[in-house]
Order: C-alpha cells, then sequence, then structure tokens
C-alpha cells in the first residue's frame, strides 16, 4: 500500500518538475549578466540621487546607456562610476565629490520672530501660506522637510538655532533635501579636500537695508567679497553674492571681508593673525 | 422650501456683528501703498515713476495681459516711490507709495449723488468701460470683471445670477452695500445685463439678510428681467458652482465653466463697481471692508480707499482689543491670518476679523477616525481625507483621479473635522502641484 503513495506522489512531483524545467527554458526572459554585476558595486541605497528610481533601475541604465557621460551616481562618486566603468569596458567619467549645504544663516538671535505661525508643521504648506515667521521670506523655515526627506539621516536641525545642519560625514549629496526645500536654501556644492566648503549662506534677494534688518546674518550685496575675490569666482545679482563652487579655490580671502559674516568656511583650521599667509598655504595645499 | 446647493455644505453661527450698521467713508491717509497685484492673472504694470503728481482716479497700473487688470491712484499725491511691499503672506510684491495732497480728483469722474438709469452704451463699450476701470470680482476672488463678460467663442449666457448670498460668517459689507447703494446696484446688474445681453438675472440672497431681500425685491419691480431670489442659509454658498445649483438647478461639470449652462455669476459689489464705472467714470479705488471681531469695541462697515494700511481700519474700529490672538484677511473660513498690520487693503479685501487669543488656539490635531464628515460636507463631492493623504505621499496620480483640482477652498472639510485635522492647507498644496502638472502635460 505505502508503495503506491510513494510512486504515485514520486511520480507527480517529476512530472511536475519536468513542466517547471520546460516552462523556465521557454519563457526564459534574458537579462544581460552585467546589470546583476553593476548593482552589485552600487551602494544599494535606493536614493534616487541618480535620477533613477533605485539603484537597479540606474545599473539598467548604465548598461543600456552608448557612454556614462550623463550618469552618476551621487553617493557612490567617481570609485563607485569607474568600477562600473570597468564592468562595462567604457570610459570613467571623473567627478568632483559634493556635499549638500543649507544657505541660511539665520538663526533665532540673527533673525527675530515678527509674527506666528501655528498651521500645518511642513515647510511645503507653510511657504505656500506664508513667507515665514520673520521679516526674512526667503529664508529657512525650520519644519525639517529636509529631515524628514534624507534617507541617509545626515541632515538635522539644530534645536538652538532651529536651521538644518548637515553632517559632512553621512551626506552623500543625493539631493532629496535640494528637492524638498520649498525656499530652495539647499545646494549642492564642490565637497573640497577634508570637506571644506566656503560659500555664501544666504538666499535674501532683498535690498542690503532691508535684508540686514530682517537677519543680521545676511546677504546686503555689498559686493566687497567680489572685489576680493581673485579668481572671479563671486558673482552678484539681486543684492545676493554667490560663489561659484567650480571657480573657488577656497583661499579664504572673502570670508573675513564680509561685513555680515555672511560667508561660512567650515571644516578650516582656525585662523592664525596673518591672514595672507595663510591663505597663501592653503591654496598651495589645495593645487597640489 | 428655500433652495440652496445639492451635496454638502455647513452652516457655521453666523456672527453678522456689524449687521445694521451705516457704511463709515473712512478718512484718507497720509501715505497709500498700491499693490501692483491686487488680482487673479498677471500683475499691473506701472504706468508712473517716482515724482509723478497723480489725481484720485489717475491711472498709475496698466493691465500686464488679457487676465489682468488696470489699477488706479485712490488718493491724489505724489508718488514717493515704486518699491516692495509685503502682501498679506509676507512675500515681497511690488506697489506704488503714494504720499497724499488734499483729496483732488480727475475731471471725468461724476462725484454727485444722483442716480443715472439710463445707459445707451452697446455691450462691447460697456465692456470697454469696464476693462478701464479695473474692475475685478468684489466677493475676495479679484478675476477680472471683463474676462467673466467676454464668454468664448461657441457659449452663449442664458442668464445673469448675481452672487449676494454673503455666506462668510461675520462679513456684512456686501449686506451694507445693498441696503444703501440697492438702486444703483439694481442699475449695475441692468448694465450687466446688456453687457452679456442676456434678459434675464436673478440675486440670489441668504434668509439671514430680510431685509435687503425685502428691499431689492421693493426695487427690481421698477427693473424688467430681474428677480430676487431667498436661499436658505448655507456656506459654501457664495461659491460659483454652488450658487448656481441653488438659484437655477444646473449643475457645472468637472473642469468646465459656469458659461457651458448658460450662467455667469457676479458678486452684488462687483454689480455696485460697474454702476459707478460705466455711469459715473469711477474707476475701482475704493471699497467697503468690514471691520468685525467679538472683542472689537466698534464692528464698523466702512467705506476705504484702496491702498489703505489695515491698522488705520482697525483704529477707526476700536483699535486692537487686548485679548488678540489672530487678525484675519477677509471671513472666518476662506480669510488668511495677516502677516503684519501694514498691509495695505487691496480690491479684494471684504473684511478684517480679529480673533480673541481663545478663538485662535488651534487645538492639538489628532488621527483620522473615518467618521467621513469631511466627505459629507464637502460641497463639491470630493474626499477630502484621500486627498489630504495622497498630497502627504505626494502621490499626485492619486490626487489627480480624485479631482483634487476641482476643490473650492472653502475649508468646511477643516471646520467640521472632529480630529481637527489642517485638511485644507494639505489639499491646498497638492491642488497647486497637480495643477501645475496638468498645466505641464497640456504645453
Amino acid at each position: 500500500m505505502i508503495l503506491i503513495a510513494i510512486i504515485s506522489l514520486g511520480g507527480i512531483g517529476i512530472a511536475g518538475a519536468g513542466l517547471l524545467y520546460a516552462a523556465s527554458k521557454k519563457f526564459e526572459v534574458y537579462e544581460d549578466p552585467r546589470i546583476a554585476q553593476v548593482q552589485e558595486v552600487l551602494p544599494a541605497a535606493n536614493c534616487g540621487g541618480c535620477g533613477y528610481p533605485g539603484c537597479s533601475a540606474f545599473a539598467d541604465a548604465c548598461v543600456k546607456a552608448d557612454a556614462l557621460d550623463n550618469l552618476l551616481c551621487p553617493v557612490g562618486g567617481s570609485d563607485v562610476m569607474s568600477k562600473v566603468a570597468t564592468i562595462l569596458g567604457r570610459e570613467a567619467i571623473s567627478s568632483d565629490p559634493m556635499i549638500a549645504v543649507v544657505r541660511c544663516g539665520g538663526t533665532c538671535e540673527a533673525r527675530p520672530r515678527i509674527n506666528q505661525y501655528d498651521g500645518a508643521k511642513n515647510c511645503a504648506i507653510a511657504s505656500s501660506l506664508y513667507g515665514g515667521e520673520t521679516g526674512c521670506s526667503y529664508g529657512c523655515l525650520g519644519y525639517g522637510d529636509c529631515v524628514a526627506t534624507c534617507p541617509f539621516d545626515a541632515i538635522h536641525i539644530n534645536q538652538e538655532t532651529m536651521l538644518p545642519e548637515v553632517i559632512d560625514e553621512k551626506c552623500t549629496a543625493c539631493g532629496a533635501c535640494v528637492k524638498a526645500c520649498p525656499k530652495t536654501i539647499i545646494e549642492l556644492r564642490k565637497r573640497g579636500p577634508k570637506s571644506r566648503r566656503i560659500y555664501v549662506s544666504c538666499v535674501n534677494k532683498d535690498k542690503g537695508g532691508i535684508a540686514r534688518k530682517a537677519c543680521a546674518n545676511a546677504c546686503i550685496g555689498c559686493s566687497t567679497c567680489q572685489k576680493e575675490c581673485p579668481f572671479e569666482a563671486i558673482t552678484l545679482e539681486n543684492n545676493l553674492a554667490y560663489i561659484d563652487h567650480t571657480k573657488c579655490r577656497l583661499c579664504r580671502k572673502c570670508v573675513p571681508v564680509c561685513p555680515t559674516n555672511a560667508i561660512l568656511e567650515p571644516n578650516f583650521p582656525p585662523r592664525k593673525e596673518k591672514v595672507a599667509e595663510e591663505s597663501k598655504e592653503n591654496k598651495e595645499e589645495t593645487t597640489k | 422650501m428655500l433652495r440652496t446647493f445639492k451635496i454638502g455644505g455647513i452652516h457655521p453661527p453666523e456672527n453678522k456683528l456689524s449687521a445694521g450698521k451705516n457704511i463709515r467713508p473712512l478718512a484718507i491717509p497720509k501715505q497709500v501703498v498700491i499693490p501692483l497685484a491686487q488680482h487673479i492673472g498677471a500683475p499691473a504694470q506701472a504706468a508712473v515713476k517716482k515724482g509723478d503728481i497723480v489725481k484720485t482716479g489717475t491711472l498709475i497700473g496698466k493691465a500686464g495681459g488679457f487676465v489682468s487688470a488696470n489699477i488706479h491712484s485712490s488718493v491724489s499725491g505724489k508718488v514717493n516711490k515704486i518699491d516692495n511691499t509685503i502682501d498679506s503672506s509676507g512675500y515681497k510684491r511690488p506697489a506704488i507709495y503714494i504720499d497724499v495732497e488734499g483729496d483732488e480728483w480727475e475731471e471725468s469722474i461724476d462725484r454727485s449723488d444722483k442716480l443715472i438709469k439710463e445707459c445707451a452704451l452697446s455691450p462691447k463699450e460697456i465692456i470697454d468701460k469696464i476693462t478701464e476701470a479695473g474692475i475685478v470680482g468684489m466677493g475676495g476672488a479679484t478675476f477680472p470683471t471683463q474676462v467673466k463678460l467676454m464668454p468664448p467663442p461657441g457659449n452663449k449666457a442664458e442668464l445673469l445670477i448675481i452672487n449676494a448670498a454673503e455666506c462668510e460668517p461675520y462679513l456684512t459689507s456686501d449686506h451694507s452695500l445693498m441696503m444703501e447703494k440697492g438702486e444703483e446696484i439694481m442699475v449695475g446688474v441692468s448694465i450687466l445685463m446688456k453687457a452679456i445681453e442676456v434678459g434675464r438675472a436673478i440675486i440670489g440672497i441668504e434668509i439671514n439678510k430680510p431685509d435687503a431681500i425685502a428691499y431689492l425685491s421693493s426695487l427690481a419691480k421698477g427693473f424688467g428681467g430681474i428677480n430676487v431670489m431667498p436661499l436658505k442659509s448655507r456656506y459654501p454658498q457664495g461659491g460659483e458652482k454652488q450658487l448656481i445649483d441653488a438659484v437655477i438647478r444646473r449643475q457645472v461639470k468637472s473642469g468646465t465653466l459656469p458659461i457651458s449652462v448658460g450662467a455667469v455669476v457676479q458678486n452684488v459689489g462687483t454689480a455696485f463697481a460697474v454702476y459707478e464705472a460705466v455711469q459715473k467714470n469711477k474707476p475701482l479705488i475704493e471699497r467697503v471692508v468690514t471691520v468685525t471681531g467679538k472683542s472689537v469695541s466698534d464692528p464698523s462697515n466702512l467705506l476705504v480707499r484702496i491702498g489703505t494700511p489695515i491698522s488705520d481700519l482697525i483704529d477707526a474700529a476700536g483699535g486692537i482689543p487686548e485679548d488678540t490672538g489672530k487678525i484675519i484677511g477677509g471671513g472666518p473660513m476662506m480669510g488668511k491670518a495677516l502677516a503684519s498690520t501694514d498691509v495695505s487693503v487691496t480690491k479684494g479685501s471684504s473684511g478684517i476679523l480679529i480673533l480673541t487669543a481663545k478663538e485662535a488656539t488651534r487645538k492639538p490635531m489628532y488621527d483620522c477616525i473615518r467618521c467621513a464628515k469631511c466627505v459629507n460636507v464637502c460641497p463639491m463631492g470630493l474626499n477630502p481625507t484621500l486627498l489630504m493623504d495622497a498630497t502627504d505621499f505626494q502621490d499626485w496620480d492619486l490626487a489627480e483621479k480624485n479631482n483634487i483640482a476641482d476643490c473650492i477652498e472653502c475649508g468646511s472639510c477643516s471646520y467640521t473635522c472632529p480630529a481637527n485635522r489642517v485638511l485644507l492647507d494639505y489639499i491646498r498644496l497638492g491642488k497647486g502641484k497637480v495643477m501645475g502638472i496638468i498645466r505641464a502635460r497640456k504645453s
């Protein structure tokens, strides 16, 4: 009796296996094995920073593309892209590592509150309704849309200043916060050696007097930094200075001349007495 | 049985504190700040420069496109500067600052109180005069009036509906205007009828204004084709599509204009402005503003020049009460809290509402309890809780499929929510995004 059961069930099993094997051969979808290989070297963060829905879609795009010119995994940067290029046998495009910077210096002290918003605590909604609680309608609202969207936990609101702060080591420059910020305060900039970067920490386009009244740290568009810059990296538009990070050589000359301390220089060593010498050294260091 | 719109709606406490108060002209301020964008559409282009001498009624801003409106000086004096000012949300907008000197009017304006009934102009001439006077929808939407009077090709207006519902709680500016300028309004209505070439007009008034219904009904006997229809008090009856449903029982389909059912809707305040523009050559330079609130010592209806700072109006009504929590531009439902009292009165300012700190406090928000009250009250038949979630999750396809673009932002959903959810704030954001997506797809 027991034999019949073993034979019949075993037979069904073998027949089923045969059927599945035949089906898998007949309906097989060929996938380029390189897609899996490329995906293997990608960071698997699925952050969408590359512009594709996830790492696997990006791998697919890399394999199908003729050249890797417009494809970049911001999280992996040049290292990962060169690995991808080796797998695909194409030329690697080198790119500078980037980092997100928050261009607002409107701390609670610098930017007095002139009204109170008690609507939904969401930057997108608040900015569609109001210019903000201070006299500066360009600055950070502080409700943390950037914090909520960051897939790497790399941005946090500082409870003292109520401004977001980027954690250098964690930021991968995926650009999620840039897209989330309704005030377009956050920008991706060249990371620089040792995450050193120099930028104007303000986006206020008002005339100097109005901007200054609203915020002690505002850029007043005085153009002093522009005159100081030896590399023509600083442009002035709509009463607002902007440092082009592709031209900036991190000489730090613009930083001390700013009358409102709107230009920031994170991760640099503290300044010595002789500013000129210091900047020379720095220049050498960066040009090496 | 009184008529009202079919689906949804609420009836918040009316609180019409300033009802029955006479319209009081407010003294002209020392300086007016006239924003160049007081209407929906392209902002006007400044037509004067610093140092120019202007009279009351002088054109100072030319319409910046088809959907735009002219702007006139509301005072006589000297242009101080053309600079940014803050609007009610605290954003900077260009405006013309005028230092007041005396009150000299343009000669073409007829300032007498004499009622001029006859109007021999052709429809085109009437619309030209309305365009020239810079008239916009006075109910608060501020859509340029002349655009609404020129239906797109292939559509024919059958009747004119005058919106005198004033369904917003607290506000009484339209009510006071009807009681004091009833005859002028009737002439204005007949001019509008002529402009769109229809023989019939219905004035919809909510039953909470029985004196206005009685007065306008008695006047209507002297004007052919104009009827007054009392309506049940229900918010948001002043919404264009709701009013059409209530008055002529026709439903305007999603994504179409009221003209598709043969109706043109104009506010009663607009009808008065049209009378002044066509019969008296007077551009839109002043309007009636209700200043009200439970702790305001003298709730009033004030006749105010455009560009007057809000603080002057509040002073005229007895100053800011001590327990003030919020000052709102407009009514409690559609209005928006003001970022500052320095902002100017614009063509769309129907009221200033001062809420006490107790009234203004928001209650804590809880999770949705799926009671569907918001679904029941939505006058557009939408599902507000779903639309809020769709916006929160940035699922714009879902939001679009559920007709987020139809939302009239009446706030009935937020008002009724027992969990104090900020439904409208989210929906408004989502609506903006979805409409942007739709526009991008079309172009």
